[in-house]
C-alpha cells in the first residue's frame, strides 16, 4: 500500500490510534501498550501534585518518540480550559491540546459553546486544538471557524465502553467537516473502532478500553490492527451492497447440465 | 508566614523561595508547573522568586487521563 500519512497540527503520523493514560492498575504497563499498539500520540491530564503522598510519575512510562496531547480535563467553562491549557503548555511538551468542558457529571458531556470559546481563543495562541464534543453537526462548525485543527466527536459516553452509539452523527461529521474526525470516548472493542474507520473517520482515541483490558498490551495491538484495518478497508473502497444473492462462482458448466 | 499551596494554609520561613518550598516538600521542579497568584512562572524563575505572605500557589504536574 502507498504510504498513508495523517498530518495533524503540521505533525506527520502513521499511526491513526491515539491512547491515554488514564485507568491503568499500573502505570508502568503503559510503555509496553504504547509499543503494542503502535500509537503515536498519547492524552495526559493535569492535576495538583498531592503533598501527602508521594506518587509515581506518569511521564516515567510514556515513551520519548509519543506526541503528548494533554487534556483540560476538570474544566467546566472555557476561561477554565484555557487556564489548563496554558499550564500544561508551560510543562513544555509541545503545543497541543484537547479541549474538555464539562460540568455534567453524570455523563460528562461536553459543552460545545464553552469548548468553541476556549477553542477560538487557545487556536489563536497558537496551539493546536483537538477538542472532544457531541457528534453535533453545528458544534463541528463553529469549531472549524474557531480554529481547530480536528474535531474528536464521542462514540460513547466517556469510559463506558458502550461502542460507537453515535455512528449516524459521525457519519455527518465525516461527510460536512473539513477537519479530520477523530471519534473520542465510549469505544469499547476493536470492532467498533474499525467500524469508524471503515466510515472513514481520520483516527480514535481509545483509552478506557485497553487500560481495563483484562490483557491491556494485547487490546492495544488489537485496537492498532483494527484501527489499521479500517483505514486500508476505506481506502479501498467497500463493493456494492444488494438486496438478492448473486453468486460468486461461475453459474455455467455444471456437472448436471445437458 | 503563610502561603495558600494547591489550597491548604503552608506555615514558610521569611525569605524562602519558590524552589526551596519545592524542595523541602520533596518535589522535583522538572516535573511541575506553578502558578503564582494565577500567573504562571517559568521554571528559571523558581530560584529567584522569594514567597510573600498569603501568596496563592498551584503546584501541577501532569497524571494518567484520557
Amino acid at each position: 500500500m502507498s504510504e498513508d500519512i495523517f498530518e495533524i497540527g503540521g505533525f506527520k503520523l502513521e499511526s491513526r490510534l491515539f491512547t491515554g493514560t488514564g485507568k491503568y492498575a499500573d502505570d508502568s504497563i503503559i510503555s509496553d501498550v504504547c509499543e503494542a499498539s503502535a500509537s503515536q500520540v498519547i492524552t495526559v491530564a493535569l492535576r495538583r501534585v498531592d503533598l501527602e503522598s508521594g506518587t509515581g510519575n506518569v511521564m516515567d512510562y510514556i515513551p520519548k518518540y509519543m506526541k503528548l496531547l494533554p487534556n483540560t480535563s476538570g474544566a467546566r467553562s472555557a476561561d477554565e480550559a484555557i487556564r489548563i491549557a496554558r499550564l500544561a503548555r508551560a510543562m513544555g511538551c509541545g503545543d497541543w491540546i484537547k479541549i474538555e468542558v464539562i460540568s455534567d457529571n453524570k455523563y460528562l458531556l461536553p459543552d460545545g459553546y464553552e469548548t468553541a470559546k476556549a477553542t477560538e481563543i487557545l487556536a489563536n495562541e497558537g496551539f493546536v486544538v483537538l477538542p472532544y464534543i457531541n457528534a453535533d453537526l453545528y458544534v463541528a462548525r463553529s469549531l472549524v471557524d474557531a480554529g481547530a485543527a480536528a474535531v474528536m466527536p464521542l462514540g460513547a459516553p466517556i469510559g463506558t465502553n458502550r461502542g460507537l452509539k453515535t455512528r449516524e452523527m459521525v457519519r455527518i461529521l465525516i461527510e460536512e467537516i473539513d477537519l479530520p474526525i477523530i471519534v473520542d470516548a465510549g469505544i469499547g472493542n476493536p470492532s467498533e473502532a474499525c467500524e469508524a474507520m471503515e466510515m472513514g473517520a481520520d483516527a480514535c482515541l481509545v483509552n478506557t478500553a485497553i487500560a481495563t483490558a483484562g490483557n491491556p498490551v494485547l487490546m492495544a495491538r488489537a485496537f492498532g490492527r483494527a484501527v489499521r484495518a479500517g483505514r486500508e478497508a476505506y481506502l479501498a473502497g467497500a463493493g456494492a451492497m444488494c438486496r438478492h444473492a448473486k453468486a460468486s462462482s461461475p453459474l455455467t458448466g455444471f456437472l448436471s447440465e445437458d | 508566614m503563610t502561603v495558600v499551596l494547591n489550597g491548604k494554609n503552608v506555615d514558610i520561613s521569611e525569605g524562602m523561595t519558590l524552589l526551596g518550598l519545592l524542595e523541602s516538600r520533596g518535589i522535583s521542579s522538572e516535573t511541575v508547573v506553578v502558578e503564582l497568584n494565577r500567573e504562571i512562572l517559568s521554571a528559571d524563575a523558581f530560584v529567584s522568586t522569594i514567597l510573600g505572605d498569603g501568596d496563592l500557589l498551584e503546584v501541577l504536574r501532569f497524571v494518567g487521563g484520557g
